[in-house]
């Protein structure tokens, strides 16, 4: 009897904040390198600045130990090709990735991934990770290299991945940045970059924060700033009533405030037109029910009546075994995931093996019966203890949610087939079933972000990107490897930097902006239904289909509804205000959106993006970025190409680019 | 029967994403800590467990569940919506079951790879 409700019940009254309250209160703080958010890539690029001799602090929303979206664990650690048993080179594996993108992909973050996944893994293992099967447990399979007792995913023969036992990777990397002295602020939520001389498009000198707990007005002043705070989230669709945040793949934390923060600032993000369709929160339980991919790959399913359903090669050749899943298709060198790339375009390198791609059509006609089943009993032993003792048991929100609850339940893998979910045929097309029915107008932004250069720096002096900050984002070990190379340049930076001069007109503009919604006004309305009503606005104006006119009311009303709703948007407490300051950030990045999507005047199936007045699909002369950024109150868009990360002035190899600009001083040191 | 009926808006959904047994939990708070999202409060009365104040921001991640020092303390219970759909059938015998079912068989005690 532990919910609000129930004390009430029991004769007691709503109890009162059980947080001192310091609206208005302001702490100063200086720093070399300032982290914004400590989820992966904040974590690693605050450990690696400050190895590199800066002193860092890190701001984090929730609590460092199990904050972000790897928060919760991982298994998968991907792209280790320098690891001693890979076969794909660094070159080879980052231009299948950038050809799988159509060349929409961040070639830096993407090739520094590449080069370090591996140095991160074992620097992770120095802090109490396990990677290897140490206990034997594995001894035999396939997957398991007998010498070093790594264990593969995917790819058994080129061996480019890991199966890592990733569950307390937060609280290891949390333990490491305590230990070097790394000081953190949690439950503080960043608002707003800080400026050169409070000047939009000027150095950027640190940050502002507020504490959602207390409502404490912080200002950070560093000589580099890292933005490690994830992607854009809640911005087609919202709602909490149902799941709360169980289907979603980010938690409620996660809306894009770095995104919001850099444009205010003037820095230029990109590929912001490119989204996605979702269920929108309306999935299932994550990694939760029988499926055929990603956590689950290789595991075999059956129909109703236990009729197998075939698998297939990246050739469209059936086969026979399942030990043949995790080999690459005859004729390839390697195989980068099974399935396929998610959010790619379908060529030879990224099309791996995967389930009858014609499922959807074999349910219509009658010859699959619903419901399938994830077969785990007829699986080779090690197998299917990799999938449900292994992944299951360390990819994040899977261990307890998944692993424990269904095990106490009495789901046993040795014995049972865990159920897929029933859902309309067309559905299957896509092997990852747990992500549910999507919806055309229920979308989310995908790779959108910063603009960076061979450094992961901002076009802004002094401001760098990590993670999924950065356009192209990527998965653990990408959030992992941009974080160090982010902080170790944000390190070199700060070392010769001035004093960052911060502007006291800047700072009392933003407090005033921050406390706004602490004003009890006629007609105040809270943080769900402004976030559910931006949502509206993204759905019918930027929806699946956009197009000029849509776009420029959308526009039109996103700025009516800053004027009006959102500037009466009211918090009863200082957590209240961290979620309607998130509507400010929520609404800022439609605006983007809505300005990304006017700039790029053609349709892309590369960036799933619809133009109703420009239904031409990929016509040539549009493969290109579009960087955007605020000018003040202009909006200023120029063009780049694909590759510009190997073009002049860069070089025209990945590996020089990356040496000349620090790589090869790696830093593994002090653990 | 003898009961106090209170005016009170309708419980916010999911209801329940924690269960927490008081003869287990010590109110440590090591879960309040460290909830991403902050779905935690601690009780006013020392040492009972903390007050489940925002049910629709839990994430499910099971991290307090896992960094709880008490074992048993804290239970995940997922939203109805997603939990009704997970079942299993036993592949030898047919039968099925499902997360929540009435009479539920006996837990498997197998821990995960290590």
């Amino acid at each position: 009897m532990t919910s609000w409700w129930n004390l009430i019940e029991e004769g007691h009254s709503s109890p009162e904040w059980p947080y001192p309250i310091r609206y208005g209160e302001e702490s100063r703080i200086s720093a070399d390198v300032l982290v914004l958010g400590g989820g992966i890539a904040g974590c690693h690029a605050a450990i690696s600045a400050a190895r590199h001799g800066a002193s860092v602090v890190i701001v984090e929303k929730g609590h460092v130990r199990r904050s972000g979206q790897g928060g919760a664990g991982v298994d998968h650690w991907q792209a280790a090709c320098t690891n001693p048993c890979s076969t794909v080179s660094p070159e080879e594996y980052t231009n299948a990735i950038v050809d799988g993108f159509a060349g929409y992909d961040c070639g830096p973050m993407r090739y520094a991934q590449c080069r370090e996944s591996w140095d991160a893994a074992l620097d992770c293992e120095r802090m109490g990770v396990q990677i290897r099967d140490v206990h034997g447990e594995f001894e035999g399979a396939d997957f398991r290299d007998p010498g070093s007792q790594l264990m593969f995913c995917y790819d058994y023969e080129s061996r480019h991945s890991l199966r890592v036992y990733g569950d307390n990777m937060k609280p290891c990397l949390h333990k490491e940045t305590v230990r070097l002295g790394i000081k953190t602020y949690n439950r503080v939520m960043a608002t707003s970059l800080l400026t050169e001389d409070g000047k939009n498009g000027g150095r950027v000198v640190g940050a502002t924060g507020v504490n959602v707990r207390t409502g404490e007005f912080y200002a950070f002043r560093a000589k580099a700033t890292v933005l490690a705070m994830a992607h854009p989230r809640r911005e087609w669709v919202f709602s909490t009533e149902l799941n709360g945040g169980s289907a979603t793949f980010a938690d409620l934390n996660i809306v894009g405030d770095g995104h919001a923060m850099a444009w205010n600032a003037g820095a230029e993000l990109v590929a912001m037109e490119r989204s996605y369709d979702t269920a929108g929160g309306f999935a299932y339980i994550q990694y939760g029910v029988g499926y055929p991919d990603n956590t689950w790959y290789g595991c075999s399913m059956v129909d109703a009546t236990g009729k197998p359903v075939p698998w297939f090669d990246g050739n469209g050749q059936e086969l026979a075994t399942v030990r043949d899943r995790f080999l690459p298709p005859e004729g390839r060198k390697f195989m980068l995931m099974g399935g396929g790339l998610v959010g790619s375009s379908v060529t030879p390198q990224t099309q791996g093996n995967h389930i009858d791609d014609s499922l959807s059509e074999r349910i219509r006609k009658g010859e699959v019966i619903l419901p399938l089943y994830a077969d785990l009993p007829s699986l080779p032993e090690h197998e299917r203890r990799a999938i449900f003792g292994l992944m299951v048991g360390n990819e994040g929100k899977t261990r307890v949610p998944v692993y424990e609850t269904y095990t106490s339940a009495g789901f046993d893998p040795d014995r049972d087939m865990l159920q897929a979910p029933i859902m309309p045929p067309d559905a299957y097309r896509s092997p990852h079933y747990p992500a549910g029915v999507p919806v055309p107008q229920w979308r989310e932004i995908f790779g959108g972000g910063l603009m960076v250069d061979w450094d992961l720096r901002s076009s802004l002096e002094g401001l760098y990107g990590a993670g999924r900050s950065v356009y192209g984002g990527g998965d653990h070990s990408g959030a992992a490897t941009s974080g160090r190379y982010a902080g170790r340049r944000a390190a070199d930076y700060a070392r010769n930097a001035s004093e960052p001069p911060v502007d006291p007109d800047q700072l009392e503009a933003e407090k005033a902006r921050v406390y706004t919604p602490l004003q009890k006004r006629p007609e105040s309305m809270g943080w769900k239904e402004l976030n559910a009503g931006i949502c509206r606005i993204m759905q019918d104006y930027c929806g699946q289909y956009r197009s000029e006119e849509a776009l420029q009311l959308g526009l039109r009303l996103l700025a009516e509804v800053r004027e009006s709703e959102l500037a009466r948007g009211y918090a009863a407490n200082p957590h209240e205000l961290g979620r309607v300051l998130e509507c400010h950030t929520i609404l800022t990045v439609g605006e983007i959106v809505m300005h990304a999507s006017l700039a790029r005047r053609a349709s892309s199936e590369h960036l799933d993006f619809r133009r109703l007045d420009y239904p031409a699909v990929d016509p040539p002369e549009w493969h290109k970025l579009l960087p955007l950024r605020r000018d003040r109150e202009e909006v200023k868009t120029r063009e780049v190409p694909l590759d510009y990360h190997l073009q002049p002035p860069y070089a025209s190899t990945y590996e020089e680019n990356y040496l000349a600009h620090g790589g090869g001083s790696l830093d593994t040191g002090g653990v | 029967m003898d009961r106090r009926v209170y005016m009170l808006p309708n419980p916010p959904t999911p209801n329940i994403p924690l269960q927490f047994d008081a003869a287990v939990c010590n109110g440590c708070n090591v879960c309040v800590q460290i909830c991403r999202t902050d779905v935690l409060m601690p009780n006013p009365e020392k040492q009972k467990p903390p007050i489940v104040l925002y049910p629709d921001e839990c994430w499910y991640c099971g991290c307090c569940v896992e960094d709880c020092p008490r074992p048993g303390a804290i239970r995940l219970v997922h939203p109805l919506n997603q939990s009704v759909v997970v079942s299993w059938k036993r592949k030898k015998t047919g039968e099925s079951f499902r997360l929540g079912m009435k009479d539920p068989p006996p837990p498997n005690t197998r821990p995960p790879a290590r």
